[in-house]
């Protein structure tokens, strides 16, 4: 006999619904952006990007570097010798890694990540990190993916990097015991908080990939049953099944509902029994429910509208739909996984126009047409859409924010709320004319 | 292969993206893969812009590699021109599509536009961003001017005419500098043709021709296309940048005479404050300050000539990451005895800074971060930009007024230092000591539970020291030098030191050890602590 919440799926829901496809202009950033996060997750894990000046400068104007004195990520920017083969690039990189290597000893794990660049010259870095790895092991682990634009979306970058790192884990024992593993990066203070619930339904433990040191790898086998927490990782997956490992299928640990299905998912799998999965989510799930009452009065009946960024927009449209009552007109997403996401578009409001990939300008031609409340986005496109007189929310701040798990539900709702507030408080100030006109004037251009 | 953990400039195409985004009516196409898009953000964040750069990308994908990535160009170019209808196209291929060499220019051409369509070679694994925004503008001046527009010769009391050249979107302070030199001369009498490429459209370009002469504001953007319209218009260039007063009064006369004006009344400027604020007696401590200057070409040759002559500092070192104008840096280092820094490696110039150790830093944002790292006072004078570079108020650098805001932004600084220096010299009274509670929570709580054991005396010192000893540090990596060993303090000296006020002691401290590692004195006593006095007087 279950107590646990049962959930209601939407009437309806998503499960088979059409999804517009676009191809055109993305206004996305590439894999190269997931550094930004990896490398504060990996304490000891240093990026190096093979590429051009443009990777160098997209990171760093992405991630706004200039508050580190030197930051566990560099680019060894190819140059003209390099292409002209005049330079070795081999040679070339095998002399950067020595150089980079001395001088920063407390590296343990050094992953060469590809661009744009180094894959249409087809610089083979695979067996780059296969040749370094046997010249620093076993003080220094080489391993190689890809972030390049060419084949990855923003957070995809995060799935190469987790699956090029999945072989080196550690053969779990044939006869060991059934084994949680908790996959994709999560803030540490979300992995605590999880951790402590895990505990107290008797999972003692648990383990996160990736770890936060590069020495900490979780073990895999047969018996590892793994959660994802990020819905973008379908290469990590592939890789941690190709070991014997089983994907528990939930939806993501966004909100309260969200939470509570995927830590069930967990309890099931590992026997958790019904009362005790109670007993030990019920207080923290009543607490996250009356702080989102708060931001449900902000937010329901306001229309929201997402542009693809990070393949999290599917579960973030579910959560503020279901648990906050706002209303979906389009939902964007760079790329969508049919088997992954099948919890969440079960749940996601029949009807609900669900776009892949894109095409930026078609899409904000039915953004204008749409008027919603609010247009979740990109950076580049937050300012002139707010120009235009629109209300918008940096998709970026999704991806760095903690958000997951029930203590971030409200914290999660107040992202979206907060840019209405602010409207809402300024909007009746006087502005000068110019100020007017200057809005007029994007408007127009637009 | 370049190890780069931080980079100075963009790539070219940046660059190009600061022109056509400064200009009205221009659209550029890039081809270029997916992620390049980030570069937006620069100017709807950075600058604020309330719309979005005039840039269609392509963004190819690996798929698309083997098959038609010419025709997903052509497609673009044709969808940008039918949405957007500009004036002029340029086009142009990133780092990853100059790889796959589509022709974007060729390409472009078989579509058959009905407007001017300028293609673009920067070639991204050689050059940078300042280059590719001079490049393009250069390539739109030479494609759109009208070679049969000429300025007729003037007749006597005739207003003289120039164009402006060199303000780009993303630019440092560039909309600013540019109504400050407008204002300027348009108070010359002069009339202005043309501004670009801020603000110009291609049918302005076109009229480039009709002017008596350039005023180049950015060599770094506009110094090939006046060098071309010199050539091609017989149009005379200025060659001072007006940034400092001295730089301001010398470019108005430049100006005058090439326009045949009278520059007296404009050089007569009552709100130019900034001469004689660093006159007044209050400014005698900046006296001699040594400073270290970096950033691109242009402003790093202003700022080491205002700082030694308009304010009195002493120029320990200079340079820049502009590779292109090492030259002019070169000589201008040579005025003030050092040997400039070209390079554009910031850990380079992170050693230099705690080589010389100067008493104030002007440079890009990246050398206030290393100046904040190693407790040196910095002023911000030169891109790259940060959002702190548009600020809401008007700030330029250029003119009397860019004269005036440039005392205050590096006087500031110093005088925030003399600042932390009081609040240290108070913190060893008996009331306002380290251990003592703040007195807004009634001052009776003692800290000194906490585990703060530190005497009150030597308190004082401790910022600076850790200063230092951060500094140290960082030398003794620059040099990599492990066989320096820092003598030892005699009781006698040491209690000598402490006599010395404090905000000079870590001074003290620093000379003297390297007054007795360069003797060779493996202690300090009292003498070699006056000897060392006496030696670094002289």
């Amino acid at each position: 006999m279950n107590t646990v919440i049962p959930i209601q799926p939407a009437v309806g829901g998503c499960t088979d619904a059409p999804v517009l496809r676009e191809r055109g202009q993305r206004e996305v950033f590439c894999g190269l952006t997931g550094i930004i996060w990896l490398h504060r997750k990996i304490q000891d894990a240093f990026f190096l990007v093979v590429g051009s000046r443009t990777c160098a400068h997209l990171i760093q104007s992405a991630a706004g570097v200039m508050i580190f004195a030197e930051p566990r990520f560099a680019t060894a920017i190819i140059d003209e010798r390099d292409l002209a083969g005049l330079a070795d690039c081999n040679e070339e990189l095998d002399r950067v890694v020595t150089r980079l290597l001395a001088r920063r000893p407390e590296i343990k794990l050094l992953f060469l990540v590809g661009s744009c660049p180094s894959e249409v010259i087809k610089l083979d870095l695979s067996r780059a990190a296969q040749r370094l790895s046997s010249q620093f092991m076993p003080n220094v682990r080489v391993l190689n993916y890809s972030g390049s634009g060419i084949e990855t979306t923003f957070t995809q970058g995060e799935d190469a990097c987790l699956a090029s790192l999945v072989p080196s884990l550690p053969p779990a024992k044939a006869d060991a015991a059934p084994a949680l593993m908790v996959v994709g990066t999560l803030a540490d203070v979300v992995e605590d908080q999880f951790t402590r619930l895990f505990s107290a339904m008797g999972l003692g433990s648990v383990a996160f990939f990736p770890p936060r040191h590069a020495d900490r790898l979780p073990s895999v086998g047969p018996n590892t049953r793994y959660l994802l927490a990020q819905p973008f990782l379908a290469d990590t997956a592939v890789a941690l099944e190709a070991r014997g490992a089983h994907r528990l299928s939930a939806p993501f640990p966004l909100g309260v509902e969200g939470t509570t299905a995927w830590l069930q998912a967990a309890a099931t799998a590992m026997g958790v029994n019904a009362d005790r999965f109670e007993q030990v989510t019920a207080p923290a799930r009543r607490r996250a429910e009356s702080a989102l009452v708060r931001q449900r009065v902000q937010l329901a009946g306001k229309q929201i509208f997402f542009f693809p960024d990070s393949q999290l927009e599917i579960p973030l449209a579910r959560f503020l739909s279901r648990e906050l009552g706002m209303l979906l007109t389009e939902v964007g997403t760079p790329y969508l996984h049919k088997q992954h996401l099948a919890p969440e578009l079960a749940l996601l409001p029949a009807g609900t126009v669900l776009s892949e990939g894109q095409h930026v300008e078609n899409q904000l031609d039915r953004c204008r047409a749409a008027q919603p409340d609010i247009v979740v986005c990109g950076l580049g496109l937050a300012n002139p859409l707010e120009a235009e007189g629109f209300t918008t929310k940096w998709a970026i701040e999704l991806v760095f924010t903690p958000i997951q798990g029930y203590e971030q539900a409200a914290d999660l709702a107040e992202l979206f709320s907060r840019p209405l507030l602010r409207r809402q408080k300024i909007n009746n100030a006087p502005v000068p004319l110019a100020l007017g006109k200057t809005l007029a004037a994007s408007v127009a251009g637009a | 292969m370049q190890l780069t953990l931080w980079t100075y400039e963009g790539p070219p195409h940046v660059g190009a993206m600061r022109i056509a985004t400064a200009m009205e009516g221009v659209h550029y196409v890039l081809h270029a893969p997916q992620g390049d898009t980030y570069a937006d953000l620069l100017f709807t964040m950075i600058q604020r812009d309330a719309k979005r750069p005039p840039v269609t990308y392509t963004t190819f994908q690996a798929r698309d590699l083997g098959g038609d990535t010419a025709e997903l160009f052509k497609n673009a170019a044709r969808e940008a021109f039918e949405r957007f209808r500009p004036q002029a196209m340029i086009v142009g291929a990133s780092c990853t599509a100059e790889l796959i060499q589509d022709d974007p220019g060729g390409l472009c051409k078989a579509l058959n536009l009905p407007v001017p369509v300028v293609p673009l070679e920067l070639p991204s694994y050689q050059r940078k961003e300042n280059w590719g925004a001079a490049e393009t503008f250069y390539q739109l001046v030479r494609h759109l001017a009208d070679t049969s527009v000429r300025r007729a010769p003037r007749e006597s009391g005739q207003r003289a005419r120039c164009n402006i050249l060199g303000p780009t979107a993303l630019g440092f302070r560039h909309r600013d500098d540019l109504r400050e030199i407008t204002g300027l001369l348009t108070q010359m009498d002069i009339d202005i043709n043309v501004t670009a490429p801020q603000g110009a459209s291609p049918a302005d370009l076109a009229r480039l021709g009709d002017a008596d002469f350039n005023v180049v504001l950015y060599p770094e953007i506009a110094s090939i296309a006046a060098g071309w319209l010199k050539r091609t218009f017989g149009q005379p260039v200025t060659t001072v940048v007006p940034i400092g007063s001295g730089a301001t009064c010398d470019f108005i006369r430049e100006v005058a005479a090439l326009a045949g004006v009278d520059p007296e009344s404009v050089l007569d400027n009552p709100n130019a404050r900034a001469p004689w604020y660093s006159r007044s007696v209050d400014s005698t401590y900046l006296t001699s300050k040594r400073v270290f200057v970096f950033g691109d070409a242009t402003h790093v040759v202003a700022a080491a000539r205002i700082a030694q002559d308009e304010m009195g500092f002493t120029v320990v070192g200079l340079g820049t990451y502009s590779r292109e104008f090492a030259r002019e840096v070169r000589e201008a280092a040579q005025l003030y005895g050092v040997e400039a820094l070209i390079c554009d490696d910031y850990l380079d110039v992170e050693a230099r800074i705690a080589e010389l150790q100067p008493e104030l830093v002007l440079g890009t944002q990246m050398e206030r971060h290393i100046a904040k790292r190693l407790g040196i006072p910095c002023a911000v004078i030169s891109a790259p930009v940060h959002v702190q570079d548009f600020p809401a108020r008007y700030s330029p650098q250029m003119g009397f007024e860019g004269a005036n805001v440039l005392f205050d932004t590096w006087v500031h600084p110093l005088m925030m230092g003399l600042e932390e220096h009081l609040i240290g010299m108070f913190r060893g009274d008996a009331e306002f000591h380290e251990d003592a509670a703040p007195s807004h929570l009634g001052g009776s709580v003692s800290r000194s539970a906490v585990g703060a054991t530190q005497p009150a005396e030597d308190s004082a010192e401790v910022p600076d020291e850790a200063a230092t000893a951060q500094a140290d540090q960082a030398i003794a990596v620059a040099a990599s030098s492990s066989a320096q060993v820092v003598a030892t303090w005699s009781a006698d000296a040491e209690k000598e030191l402490k006599k010395i006020p404090f905000f000079v002691r870590g001074k003290a401290r620093r000379n003297t050890e390297h007054y007795a590692r360069d003797q060779g004195l493996p202690v300090i006593t009292l003498e070699t602590l006056y000897d060392a006095k006496a030696h670094h007087s002289r």
